[in-house]
């Protein structure tokens, strides 16, 4: 008796947690699984099993290849660079320097704005001829230049609106992490004659990989995640240079209706973030050393 | 999944019925509108709802502002689907096909009794009636419409030595004045571009006047045909781009809908083509003197209509729909329909709206605001298809392609043919 009531009460307390999941995370994806392999209902048309179809479609449509080519270009640009800046402000706002209380403001300040807004200041400084960007350049001879109406620069532009606009929180991380770290360390290193950047890359570096790697995952989540930026600046433009795939799923599904393709691309999403938490928990976690 | 919303749904429901029990003699529904232009909307749409009320003490309407037009199509559909829909909702007329397809709004014609019914309901401009008939069949009622206008600065005429009274009229003159007007400075950077016109959020629109200024439309009157590849569109097409690529009067690359106007404002376009939805924000706030026409022409004048109508739908109970023809009567009558029109700048859809009082002591104090009637003439529907907004991505895709040059316009506008082609196929038959 004592047993059984042993093994009831954590599954009770589980329970909360586990209704909420399965029924807003694990049954969707099911279902949109499901949904993926049919035919969208229509009126008085039902839905119809189709098998891999959508898929076979996805093969041949240039706009979801394009979409997955810019998610990537995006991953790789923003991830990287969020990481670096946010390491750097930190560092910076953790020294004594004068004023660093306004510092560590003015960086954490993008943070708390809504991303409609960041991307409507945004919209105004990419402007040409005449906004913030091209107001500066001009100063030193450069000439205007249509950033967001261009393809080389359009996707570019989305990926530095959304470093500024998340670097400055991924800075609180890395300097709560820096002002955990034993002062010690640097007192022995002084003595022992280690330079400045030789103690970053020795023990600063390495002492900040389990905030690194936090830091990573939420980065990586937040570039397939984040599309706001993209509705208010691009809508993908000019011709699909800044569709992001989850842009693309948003575009099917709630603009041309077509939930079960939307379904099947979803699927594709779902499979590479899946990848990647496989990598970062999988393979990373084990090289990172922990306190 | 469906069970437990419906599920959800129905209790929600009961919660309500209890509440609205008291008052059961009362029709409630509920009434959908987006705002899609600048203005205090909100306001004038609650003032007209609450003379409707007065007028109506049986009826009670709860007006919800609904988001932009996407977004109000979107919660439509959601709670048609969800068996909950709006009585009535006010959504573009393009959307006409996808909401017959979807088969969630019931004809016009099931409302109309009386002989006035019919009278009223031809009252309208048949222009603007043109995307609500389908099957035999009127869909919807407009409402808030618009059609595309030339806008020009006179200060920039002046200084280039241009008549400022006069706009170009014809394809060849926007290039010739376009030319004058593009001015740069001593390093050779453009400080005004000539002529803009905006090729983002519906470049199709824009193109859609230039293909009729020269004789051809972009797609047939079943919403099942494209012409995207017909030679007139691909002209039409080029001469867009050539003001950018090849005369170097407009801004290269997409311009954006909503820096379009602001670059005629601040003085960085001397001419620009945007809704006649912009006219009041443009005269309120411009520092210079504006000149504004209907559309240039070529092979002969032309532009389109846009913006939206009002749908009842299909299953709000009987008796919330009799409600909601009674408002939509309301709101498009001779009075409203030009009280909205001075207020909001949309354009008045109806010939005696023209007529009222009203109107015509505003058109002595504003004249500007009659040039969309001097469109009217030449007037062509909006492009309309079957699972539109997919047919107008793949052409607002190939317009985009072509505007900053990574594809030639007959390449592009037969990739999007075929596209339009392939998507069409399950309305054909």
């Amino acid at each position: 008796m004592a047993r059984s009531r042993f093994q009831l009460a954590p599954w009770i307390l589980l329970l909360p947690a586990t209704v909420l999941l399965v029924a807003f995370t694990h049954y969707p994806a099911v279902m949109t699984m499901v949904k993926s392999l049919y035919r969208l209902p229509k009126g008085s048309r039902p839905a119809k099993f189709v098998g891999t179809e959508h898929y076979v479609s996805m093969i041949n449509d240039p706009v979801f290849w394009a979409s997955l080519k810019n998610s990537m270009i995006y991953a790789l640009g923003t991830v990287p660079m969020a990481i670096g800046l946010s390491m750097l402000m930190a560092i910076i706002v953790n020294s004594a320097i004068k004023g660093r209380s306004l510092m560590r403001m003015f960086f954490f300040l993008p943070t708390i704005l809504p991303m409609i807004a960041v991307a409507n200041i945004w919209l105004f400084f990419y402007t040409p001829s005449y906004g913030l960007i091209d107001q500066f350049l001009s100063l030193f001879g450069f000439e205007q230049h249509n950033w967001l109406g261009d393809p080389d620069t359009a996707l570019g532009s989305l990926m530095v609106t959304a470093i500024w606009k998340e670097a400055g929180f991924f800075m609180i991380f890395y300097l709560a992490a820096l002002q955990q770290m034993n002062p010690t360390l640097a007192e022995a290193a002084a003595l022992e004659g280690a330079g400045r950047w030789y103690f970053f890359r020795r023990v600063t570096f390495p002492l900040l990989m389990p905030t690194t790697l936090f830091v990573m995952i939420n980065a990586i989540i937040n570039s397939f995640r984040l599309i706001d930026h993209v509705i208010v600046l691009t809508r993908g433009g000019p011709d699909n240079a800044s569709t992001i795939l989850l842009y693309y799923i948003y575009m099917v599904a709630f603009r041309y209706w077509d939930t079960a393709y939307a379904s099947a691309l979803t699927m594709v999403l779902l499979v590479i973030l899946a990848g990647l938490a496989f990598i970062q928990f999988g393979i990373l976690d084990r090289k990172i050393h922990y306190k | 999944m469906r069970k437990v919303l419906k599920g959800m749904a129905s209790l929600l429901g009961a919660t309500f019925l209890t509440i609205s029990a008291a008052s059961s003699a009362q029709v409630e529904l509920d009434f959908y509108y987006p705002v899609a232009v600048g203005g205090p909307i909100t306001k004038i749409v609650e003032d007209m709802i609450g003379r409707f009320e007065q007028a109506n003490p049986d009826i009670k309407v709860n007006a919800v502002y609904s988001g932009t037009n996407p977004e109000t199509l979107s919660k439509v559909l959601t709670a048609s689907r969800a068996g909950k829909p709006p009585a009535m909702a006010v959504m573009t007329a393009l959307d006409m096909y996808t909401l017959v397809d979807e088969d969630v709004i019931a004809p016009i014609d099931d409302f109309l009794k009386t002989e006035e019914d019919k009278a009223w309901l031809a009252g309208f401009e048949p222009a603007f009636m043109w995307n609500s008939q389908h099957d035999g069949k009127t869909w919807a009622v407009p409402f808030q419409r618009s059609t595309t206008l030339f806008y020009w600065n006179k200060d920039a005429f002046k200084a280039a030595g241009l008549d400022p009274e006069v706009g170009p009229q014809n394809w060849q003159e926007i290039i010739d004045f376009a030319t004058k007007l593009t001015v740069k400075d001593a390093s050779g950077n453009v400080t005004q571009w000539g002529v803009q016109a905006p090729s983002t959020l519906v470049p199709y629109w824009i193109l859609q006047g230039y293909a009729a200024q020269n004789g051809a439309r972009l797609g047939d009157e079943t919403g099942t045909k494209t012409y995207f590849d017909k030679p007139e569109v691909v002209e039409a097409l080029q001469f867009w781009a050539d003001l950018g690529q090849k005369y170097k009067v407009m801004k290269p690359g997409v311009i954006e809908w909503a820096t379009n106007p602001k670059d005629f404002l601040e003085g960085r376009a001397a001419m620009i083509t945007t809704t006649s939805g912009n006219l009041t924000n443009i005269k309120n706030t411009a520092k210079f003197p504006i000149g504004v026409q209907i559309m240039p022409g070529h092979k002969q004048r032309g532009a389109p209509t846009g913006g939206s109508n009002m749908y009842i739908m299909k299953d709000a109970p009987a008796e919330q729909q009799e409600a909601a023809f009674k408002l939509a009567k309301f709101l498009a009558s001779t009075e409203l329909a030009s009280e909205w029109s001075i207020k909001t700048g949309y354009v008045a859809t109806r010939a005696d709206a023209w007529e009222t009082d009203a109107m015509k002591a505003y058109l002595k104090e504003f004249p500007l605001a009659g040039v969309s009637r001097e469109q009217f003439p030449y007037l062509i529907p909006e492009f309309s298809t079957h699972d539109s907004q997919r047919v107008q991505r793949a052409i607002d895709d190939a317009i985009q392609a072509v505007l900053v040059g990574s594809k030639s316009a007959e390449e592009a506008l037969k990739a999007a043919q075929q596209e339009a082609e392939r998507i069409l196929k399950p309305y054909q038959d």
